[in-house]
């Protein structure tokens, strides 16, 4: 039998406070797609970043194709023939894809070799892109084919992908699976981790499932039940939403005519005729990929940016498309940004004032203007108990939590309104499957006593669950809703693609 | 006799516009690489006081344009520090610097005010630019000759070199350039220290060039012009040329008017131009079209702290 490509022997990490990695050990064969499965803060990130030489093992060994070697920096592992796509990709958009091709490689390469090298690649893998498109031009299903086109550049014998698919379309996702089956059949040993378990299933030979930092199974995920794995990732029994049933939809509560608005600059998107309703009881869903004007649309719907005329907006029938954020939260309409730190919340206020910030509009925090210190603190712990937010109380500072607690806090915040309706773009973005699945629990509350809810949201898997009308943005256009139970997957898919065409032939693309 | 005149006039022109070209030059390249140094009029004190300080007492005016380098280059490491290691705002650092500049080149000039030195001479001999027109294409001095093969050398390096791309690259997503490898601070270090020396040596052409006489706050204000003039631009080095002249053009009109004794408007009004120009550019350019500002670098003025 041929040795592992990587075989990590007893690693050990600790940071200040935490056990990051202990005792974790796992190898990798030549060809082999391996799942590294677990939870956010289940050390996954850690043991990658010892892998890429991003840092040190505090105890254990590694082993590359059999001889012991030390990993001391990025450069050393892309050497050694590890490369890795990381989640939030390291990219340049205002430059064109061959430049930023260039500006990964560890050496100057001439740029007409560099071309005929990256056409090559290109070529035996079949993935559309055009080197000479500015990235801001691309979807983000091609934004990843530059990283992973600067890997393969390097020739690697180990690929590491950190949760790919997160921001994908599904037939993103086919495609970049299509891919990488291809690149282990050359020999490559690929990494991939990701916390979506049929992906997993559907891709990978081997799992090993991390958590608390250590591994707790490891498994075939195609023999092994998607259920199973995921209570191993947890280590509880997972909640499933509880919804009262035959709650039928009532009056618009939110309506949205013909609403347009100019991109966000330089690269924004600009919004084109939007027309939606949300009803009460009802969870409105709006799919797309990144960039097709969710911000745009958040912004537009909050009041940071104001529409062309009253009546673009309606909440509850009355005109509010020329009033400003404040007035919209008086009327009832809530709403929470994709951005915690700095849009959501103010990073170096407390819990409390942030609380006051978009409370004081409903709630009595701040009569005639000025800060009651005693409802506002109580509000706040109220906040704190009724979404579990791990904190240390309503004092500590809005940059210290995990992104997963703050979010929590920010939609208790909102909830704690009562509002008409509630409009969250990426709701349980970064935010571990336990609070993910309290979070949903409290949209679908909300939405029971009568609020509207809008989520817009890139996780389809979330927006399946959660919504009962889905509509798609793309490029600033918004479909008409569709009620989710008649609706595919793959029908999903393709309204989301639109004509950035995921899967269009290299060229074809419609750039209209 | 006109194309005397006239070409006396070129003259006067492409000797005004050079010092903007040569302080715009260097602040392009400190922005592309996402640091924005509000203190180009600043650093041009230092250099103007330190070049005409080092020329008066050598005799040589070329030793004063090494040392207003050499100033230009010192006074943007004090910047350089702040920002980059210390990581203080950009804005507020840089408005200091040009404050701290106008007083220590006033402190250190107070003993030259008045005085006069040997103007900068042409870099060709006479002989060679004896007829207007060819005095027209030879007879400046070699700082003009200079900014001019920066302004290729600058737009090469930036456009055709791998080591422009990753400057563009660092000003463009620090935060990338830094995850990849590059080492964000050492480059923006060293794009400072280029902007530094060229804004010195701007501040040098004025006390050296220009008005062979030292003068308080001579440069004047065109270190913001300069600083505007990299937005008109939208940081292209071609557009920038043309940008700079355009000002010289405005600038010297004001000074024909003077001499030809125009009154039609009062002389302040006149000298109020360039400015007037700057406001009325600067506003075209925030009302234009979005591509104008696409070209901006993305990280421009952020503070950037690897960790």
């Amino acid at each position: 039998m041929t040795p592992s490509r990587l075989a990590l022997a007893h690693i050990s990490k600790s940071f200040p406070g935490v056990k990051a990695n202990e005792d974790i050990s796992l190898s990798v064969r030549p060809g082999e797609i391996h799942a590294l499965l677990g939870e956010n803060g289940a050390g996954k990130s850690t043991l990658v970043k010892i892998i890429y030489g991003v840092q040190q093992a505090d105890e254990g060994a590694i082993q590359w194709d059999g001889s012991p070697v030390a990993i001391p920096s990025p450069k050393a592992a892309r050497k050694l023939g590890i490369g890795m796509v990381f989640q939030h990709f390291s990219l340049f958009d205002a430059m064109s894809v061959i430049e930023n091709i260039a500006l990964g490689l560890d050496e100057a390469v001439d740029r007409d070799v560099l071309k005929a090298r990256v056409a090559a690649i290109l070529d035996s893998y079949s993935l559309p892109l055009d080197p000479e498109r500015a990235v801001h031009t691309l979807s983000v299903g091609e934004r990843q084919r530059i990283e992973i086109v600067r890997c393969l550049l390097q020739k690697p014998k180990l690929l590491i992908m950190d949760e790919p698919t997160s921001v994908l379309t599904p037939q993103e996702v086919e495609r970049l699976f299509l891919t990488l089956r291809q690149i282990a059949m050359g020999g490559c040993a690929i990494l991939y981790i990701s916390h979506k378990l049929h992906e997993i299933k559907a891709l990978c030979e081997a799992a090993t499932i991390l958590r608390g930092g250590k591994v707790v199974a490891t498994c075939d995920p195609k023999v092994e039940s998607t259920k199973r794995m995921a209570e191993l990732m947890i280590g509880a029994e997972l909640r499933q939403i509880e919804r009262k049933p035959g709650g039928e939809a009532g009056a618009a509560r939110l309506s949205v005519k013909a609403l347009s608005l100019d991109g966000e600059p330089p690269f924004g998107t600009d919004l084109e005729a939007v027309t939606f309703e949300a009803r009460a009881g009802e969870i409105l869903g709006i799919a797309g990929v990144a960039g097709n004007g969710q911000s745009e649309l958040l912004t537009a719907l909050s009041g940071e940016r104001l529409a062309g005329s009253a009546n673009a907006i309606a909440l509850d029938g009355r005109p509010i498309g020329r009033e400003g954020a404040g007035p919209r939260r008086a009327l009832g309409l809530a709403c929470v940004p994709e951005e915690r730190n700095g849009h959501a919340a103010v990073p170096d206020f407390s819990l409390a004032d942030n609380a006051v910030l978009t409370a004081r509009h409903r709630l009595p925090l701040a009569p005639l203007g000025v800060i009651s210190r005693g409802d506002v603190a109580r509000f706040a712990t109220a906040v704190i108990q009724r979404f579990d937010v791990r904190t240390t109380g309503p004092a500590a500072l809005a940059r210290s939590l995990s992104g997963g607690n703050l979010q929590k806090f920010i939609m208790g915040r909102e909830i704690g309104q009562t509002p008409s309706v509630l409009v969250v773009c990426q709701p349980t973005w970064g935010v571990d499957a336990g609070a993910a699945a309290a979070i949903r629990q409290e949209l679908v509350d909300l939405a029971a006593k009568g609020s509207a809810v809008v989520v817009i949201s890139q996780d389809l898997d979330e927006l399946l669950e959660l919504a009962d009308r889905l509509c798609v943005i793309n490029e600033g256009r918004l479909s008409a809703a569709r009620d989710v139970a008649t609706l595919g997957i793959d029908e999903i898919g393709l309204m989301m693609g639109g004509v950035h065409g995921a899967d269009a032939p290299h060229g074809a693309d419609a750039h209209a | 006799m006109t194309s005397a005149i006239l070409v006396s006039i070129l003259m006067t022109l492409v000797a005004a516009s050079t010092p903007i070209l040569l302080a715009a030059l260097g602040e392009l390249v400190v922005e592309k690489a996402g640091v924005l140094n509000l203190g180009v009029e600043g650093v041009m004190l230092t250099g103007a006081v330190a070049g005409f300080a080092v020329a008066y007492s050598t005799g040589s005016t070329g030793a004063g344009l090494v040392a207003a380098l050499v100033a230009g280059v010192a006074t943007a490491m004090v910047f350089a520090v702040l920002t980059l290691s210390l990581t203080a705002n950009q804005v507020a650092t840089g408005l200091a610097l040009t404050i701290f500049g106008i007083g220590a080149s006033s402190l250190i000039g107070a003993g030259f005010v008045g005085r006069t030195i040997t103007r900068l001479g042409p870099a060709f001999p006479e002989a060679l630019s004896g007829h207007p027109l060819l005095r027209a294409v030879l007879g400046h001095d070699i700082v003009v000759y200079l900014s001019l093969a920066l302004v290729l050398a600058v737009s090469f390096f930036l456009n055709r070199t791998r080591p422009g791309l990753i400057l563009r690259a660092v000003g463009e997503n620090d935060a990338s350039a830094h995850a990849i490898g590059y080492r964000v601070i050492a480059i923006r270090y060293a794009a400072i220290t280029f902007g530094g020396a060229l804004a010195g040596l701007a501040g040098a052409y004025f006390s050296l060039a220009l008005t062979p006489m030292w003068a308080d706050s001579l440069t004047a204000g065109r270190g913001w012009i300069a600083l505007a003039l990299v937005v008109f631009a939208a940081w292209r080095p071609a557009r920038l040329l043309l940008g700079a002249y355009l000002f010289g053009a405005v600038m010297t009109a004001e000074l024909q008017f003077k001499a030809a004794g125009v009154t039609v408007l009062p002389p302040e009004a006149l000298a109020m131009a360039p400015y007037l120009a700057t406001i009325a550019v600067l506003t075209m350019m925030s009302l234009g079209p979005k591509s104008g500002r696409a070209n901006a670098p993305a990280c421009l003025g952020k503070p950037f702290s690897a960790s």
